[in-house]
Parts: C-alpha cells; sequence; structure tokens
C-alpha cells in the first residue's frame, strides 16, 4: 500500500514526504527521550507513570513513522534509522534541543510542542498519501490525552503561587523562539502542491499561535511575537544537551549493531 | 489437493478469534476490543487484519502471535497483518465486551473526547466515567494515563474508591 502511494508522488514530492517522516519521527523519538528522564524522579508518583505514559506514546508514534520512512524508500530498518545515525542527522526541532531541566520547563516545552504538533497532524489527516493519514488519524486520538493532560498542568502551575508561576514564564520565555521552529525546516510546497500536507506550514503555524493565544491570555502567559532563529531549526548543528542524550540512547545499539535481542 | 476433513468457514474464523484473549486484560478477547477489522477466507488462504488499539502498545506483536497460533491450521497459508487505514476507536468495543470489562472492575469508555474535531477544540476536555464498583456518575479523573496506555484512572466520590477506566479514544 505504501509503494502504491508513494508512486502517485513526483520524485521532489516523494524527498520532501521522507524528510517530513523523518522530521516527525525524530521529534516524537527526542522527546518520548527526554519524558523517559523523569521515570523514578518526578514530582509525584502520578506523573512518573503519566511521563512513562507519554514517553511510550511518543516512541511509538516514532517507530511507526521510522516504519513509514522505511516503506517509502524501499531500503533500511526502522531501528537502525533511529540508533544507528551521527547526532548531526537527526532532523527534530531545535526545541527538542533542551534538557529536561525542572518540572515547568519540561510542562513548558511539552505544551509548546504537544499544540504545534496538534496543528500539524491536523493538516495530515487527510493527506493524498493514505499510509500517513490512516496513522495521523490514529495519533491523533493519542495525543487528546497529551494536550489536556499538559494544558491541565500549565493552569496548576500558572495559578500554582508564585515559585511555580516564575519559573513556568522563565521556561517559556527560554522556549518561544525555538518553538517556532516545529513548524519550520521541511520543504512544504511541494507537499502541499502533491496533496500530502493541506496547507503551507507557515498557515499550520498561524493556525497553532491562534489557538494558543486565548489559552496563553486567560493564564496571563507571556505570548511573545519572537521570530523562530535563523536557520538551524533542525540541526546539523545540535546542542552538547542533546549529544549527552543520543549517547544515552545509542549505547546499547552501539554496543553491537545489529544484534537480534 | 485433498479437502480438510473439517470444512472451516468464516464463523469457524472468528469463534476461534473470540478464543484469543487480550494479553493485558485478559477477561476480554480481540473480538470483544473489535481490534479484528476482516476475516477473509479464500480456499487455502486465510487473511486477518487487526487494527491497533494504541501505536505504541508493547502487546502488539504477542497479539498478532497468539492470533497466528490460534489459527494455524485453519488454511494452508495463514496471514495475519496489523494495519492501520482506519483508526481502532474505544467504540469498536462490544456490547459484550463492554460487559466483561464492567464485570471485572475497569469502566469501559466514555464517549470520545475527541471524534474527528480539530484537536484544540478538545484541550479542555475531562474525560467521563461511571463508578464499575457502585454504579455512581460523581466520579473524576485521577490521571489520563494508568498501568498501560489503554487504561486511565479515576476516583469514585461515592463509593470513596479508585477505579480503572478504558480509555476512550
Amino acid at each position: 500500500m505504501t509503494t502504491q502511494a508513494a508512486e502517485r508522488l513526483d520524485r521532489r514530492a516523494r524527498e520532501a514526504l521522507a524528510d517530513l517522516l523523518l522530521a516527525m519521527a525524530d521529534d516524537e523519538f527526542v522527546l518520548g527521550f527526554w519524558d523517559s528522564e523523569w521515570t523514578g524522579i518526578a514530582p509525584v508518583l502520578e506523573e512518573d507513570v503519566a511521563f512513562a505514559s507519554l514517553a511510550q506514546d511518543e516512541i511509538g508514534h516514532a517507530q511507526a513513522l521510522y516504519r513509514l520512512l522505511v516503506d517509502l524508500e524501499g531500503r533500511g530498518d526502522p531501528d537502525e534509522v533511529a540508533f544507528g545515525r551521527r547526532p548531526e542527522e537527526y532532523r527534530h526541532a531545535r526545541l527538542l534541543d533542551h534538557p529536561r531541566t525542572d518540572w515547568a520547563f519540561s510542562v513548558a516545552r511539552r505544551f509548546l510542542y504537544d499544540t504545534a504538533d496538534a496543528a500539524r497532524l491536523d493538516a495530515l489527516v487527510a493527506s493524498a498519501f493514505e499510509p500517513l493519514a490512516g496513522l495521523v488519524a490514529k495519533m491523533r486520538r493519542e495525543e487528546t490525552y497529551h494536550l489536556l493532560h499538559m494544558h491541565a498542568w500549565m493552569e496548576r502551575l500558572a495559578n500554582g503561587g508564585d515559585e511555580p508561576r516564575s519559573r513556568l514564564v522563565h521556561a517559556l520565555e527560554r522556549l518561544w523562539p525555538d518553538a517556532r521552529c516545529v513548524l519550520a525546516g521541511v520543504d512544504d510546497a511541494p507537499l502541499v502542491a502533491a496533496g500530502v500536507l493541506a496547507e503551507p506550514l507557515a498557515a499550520v503555524e498561524q493556525r497553532w499561535l491562534d489557538g494558543l493565544a486565548p489559552v496563553f491570555e486567560r493564564l496571563a502567559l507571556p505570548f511573545p511575537t519572537v521570530a523562530p532563529p535563523a536557520g538551524g531549526c533542525r540541526g546539523p548543528r545540535r546542542s552538547d544537551d542533546f549529544l549527552w542524550l543520543w549517547g544515552q540512547f545509542t549505547m546499547v545499539y552501539r554496543s553491537d549493531p545489529g544484534a537480534t535481542w | 489437493m485433498s479437502s480438510p476433513a473439517t470444512r472451516v468457514d468464516e464463523r469457524a474464523v472468528w469463534d476461534a478469534l473470540a478464543e484469543v484473549p487480550d494479553p493485558e486484560i485478559p477477561v476480554v478477547s480481540v473480538v470483544d476490543l473489535g481490534i479484528v477489522r476482516s476475516v477473509e477466507l479464500d480456499g487455502e488462504r486465510l487473511r486477518v487484519e487487526l487494527l491497533p488499539t494504541f501505536v505504541g502498545c508493547p502487546a502488539l506483536d504477542v497479539i498478532r502471535d497468539a492470533v497466528a497460533a490460534r489459527l494455524a491450521g485453519m488454511a494452508a497459508e495463514v496471514q495475519v497483518e496489523m494495519t492501520f487505514a482506519e483508526p481502532w476507536t474505544s467504540e469498536r468495543i462490544t456490547a459484550d465486551g463492554r460487559r466483561k470489562l464492567r464485570e471485572s472492575g475497569f469502566a469501559p469508555p466514555g464517549p470520545q473526547p475527541h471524534g474527528d474535531r480539530p484537536l484544540f477544540a478538545t484541550i479542555a476536555t475531562r474525560p467521563r466515567a461511571t463508578c464499575p464498583w457502585c454504579g455512581s456518575r460523581d466520579t473524576a479523573l485521577e490521571n489520563p494515563f494508568g498501568p498501560t496506555l489503554c487504561r486511565a484512572i479515576f476516583w469514585c466520590n461515592r463509593c470513596r474508591q479508585p477505579f480503572e477506566q478504558f480509555k476512550a479514544i
């Protein structure tokens, strides 16, 4: 099915689709690993459970997206794509280069990412590339729970007194420019022309910001009109924190590539 | 080719599938959960399509293997495939499945918070559940994430007991 759907795309659209799949998969994969950093040390037991589940969802989404990519290209292996690349070859957005930091920072980053990802998924659910449309329809139902959970935490921290609020505000101020990278850094014109993506990423981003504005207004949180960083939204230069995480999540794979577990 | 001793029809395949339990909630079968999308029996070839409940569900391989093992021998060639061609939703859980869940202390899924609306529309939704112990609707979501991806944790304000719900998705 993937092969047939891919054959209807011209070469440029197919290359852009491969990059979109890799970018989305890497976003979910890297975020999933940052989430898993909270296992055992979250501020309350329930968040230990929640972040472990969030991590499992994201890494599951990444696995399915890597599988689509491998099927599209007709070669490779999802595990090899996930674990067998050099750090500079990853295509995740710069928002995911930050470490987990403190709880407010993880909540803020997740909320910004989840809402941007929601806008992106909404633009892919009727994709002309049917295998992606099917997977996205499934992912959206799961992401609903991520959104409502992180929204509840944004309210709790924003209204939770001086310290939680100031930590949240500080985290948002640091994260905003890099958050603008989630809906950028992919060659979207051929995807829109081929009907793979419903609208240009700039329009998706506008929908994201329009959806966020009332939430931020209600919680009186900073909503600056910051520009995304000039270039480098999706690598190849990476933070030391990501290099450390890469060392962690590829450690077992690198010890014996191709081993059967 | 000699004909098999007992002729297998689609009904027999569905009956066999109804004996394959879900590995995480074994009181319900893969048929109760509505995971089976299609059964195609074409002479020597039996093809079954399954819908994953969650993309990252670690039980997917276990379910596929258990289904393949149960159907082995029902046709010369047995194919069991997972597909995302349509999303599995909790609406697919059968009435029987819901009863079995309730009887073992799981609240069956409520209405979907999502449907096909844009995701922002669902941001402040609070999932609801009816207490499987006392039947009260006066319950509160404690954690949308539970011991497995498909389970959420609620608290019943009437009988003052925690309980799990099979998530509405």
